[in-house]
């Protein structure tokens, strides 16, 4: 029986402002039962406000065999990063 | 904490990680207890007894799937289901025991089969037990919450100021149980041929019970302005079910007259067989220890 439901990615937002956060995956038979039992396994201690639930075979992922030429040329590009500006004290999340 | 800062409106008051959950309110703050002097007591008690055992029998059975419903997530579904049933039956038997000078407590776990008053369908054993399966369950949540919605949508209206904030709070929960049991009803009876035949066999085997739902009884009579007649829901539901049947594919099963039991109904304080089974198993820790607590 539970190999035959797909696997689902769940995605949840927990404030108007904030992205939504990948928090683990489930099984569902298609997408709207997905999203409802996502709102039952993942929202139950008031933890969103929206949800995205995407099957998970339909993610394309990077495998970890390419992690080198993938991540690490940016290892020591630190003009990348915004290092030289000031970021003020009341901007949460960035 | 600054005041002009333009992120603050979307963060709310606080910005505690999301994942520990933020904003838990109390039920029924600041909610007036006293009975309006315009209001039988007697039959209010009455009254909020009815429609808190229909949700604690109900709860009492959807939690019986604990472990056992066929995924781990439906599995946390109906046990979702049976705790919002649980907070329901806790508010309106704690305003019946505002009357009675009783605790919910007392009133779950220290009242006999007489002493209850749900309708038969919340009772009966719709499965996992042998009474019946999944979609027997579904069958009945399907049914039970669409009269229970209903009838709270009606008594957000109430006179007493309690039953009106139990409804109005109870609202969006039933809103989620009747739709996820017309979810599980659509995919069932419009599923394989196997689950078509259960779903329909489920159905089959609730709708006896289904005309219990709109007998009118005495105390509703008593009670004009705080209770719902409960005939006044028929066409409501009809015309829900109806929906739901359509896009299923199901048939809605012959009315037929309401197995009362030597004439009596559940609101009647009079029982079908497997009520006693259901309140041994429910009572029998807080009657083997008083007072018993986690």
């Amino acid at each position: 029986m539970s190999t035959s439901w797909p696997l689902w990615e769940v995605f949840v937002r927990g404030k108007r402002g904030l992205n939504h956060v990948h928090v683990g995956s489930l099984h569902a038979p298609d997408a709207e039962m997905a999203l409802r039992n996502a709102r039952d396994v993942y929202t139950r201690r008031n933890e969103g406000v929206s949800i995205w639930v995407v099957k998970a075979d339909d993610i394309t992922a990077s495998s970890p065999d390419e992690k080198d030429p993938f991540f690490s040329p940016s290892g020591d590009k630190v003009y990348r990063h915004p290092t030289f500006y000031s970021i003020p004290e009341d901007v949460p999340h960035l | 904490m600054s005041f002009d800062n333009a992120y603050e409106s979307l963060l709310g008051h606080e910005d505690s990680h999301w994942a520990f959950g933020t904003g838990f309110s109390e039920s029924l703050v600041g909610v007036d207890r006293e009975i309006p002097s315009t209001v039988d007591a007697e039959a209010l008690a009455i009254y909020c007894l009815m429609l808190g055992d229909d949700a604690l029998i109900m709860s009492q059975r959807l939690a019986e799937w604990c472990s056992r419903a066929p995924e781990i997530e439906e599995d946390i579904a109906l046990a979702n289901i049976a705790l919002d049933l649980l907070g329901q039956a806790r508010l309106l038997l704690s305003r019946a025991g505002d009357v009675l000078g009783k605790d919910e407590d007392e009133l779950a776990f220290l009242r006999d089969e007489r002493g209850f008053r749900n309708v038969h369908l919340a009772e009966i054993d719709c499965g996992p037990g042998p009474g019946g399966d999944f979609g027997t369950t579904i069958a009945r949540l399907l049914v039970f919450s669409t009269w229970r919605l209903a009838l709270f949508s009606r008594l957000r209206g109430s006179a007493d100021p309690v039953l009106a904030a139990v409804a109005e709070k109870g609202l969006k929960e039933l809103a989620y149980h009747r739709d996820h049991a017309a979810q599980w009803a659509v995919r069932l009876g419009g599923g394989t041929e196997e689950s078509h035949r259960r779903m329909q066999a489920g159905l089959d085997r609730v709708w006896p019970f289904v005309s219990e739902l709109f007998l009118s009884h005495d105390v509703e009579s008593r009670l004009g302005g705080v209770a719902v007649p409960a005939a006044e829901l028929k066409s409501e539901v009809d015309g829900v079910l109806e929906a739901v049947f359509s896009a299923a594919g199901l048939t809605r099963p012959a009315d037929a007259p309401t197995p009362l039991v030597a004439g009596m109904a559940g609101r009647d304080g009079v029982h079908t067989e497997s009520m006693g089974y259901l309140l041994a198993e429910m009572q029998h820790l807080h009657r083997s220890l008083p007072g018993a607590t986690w």
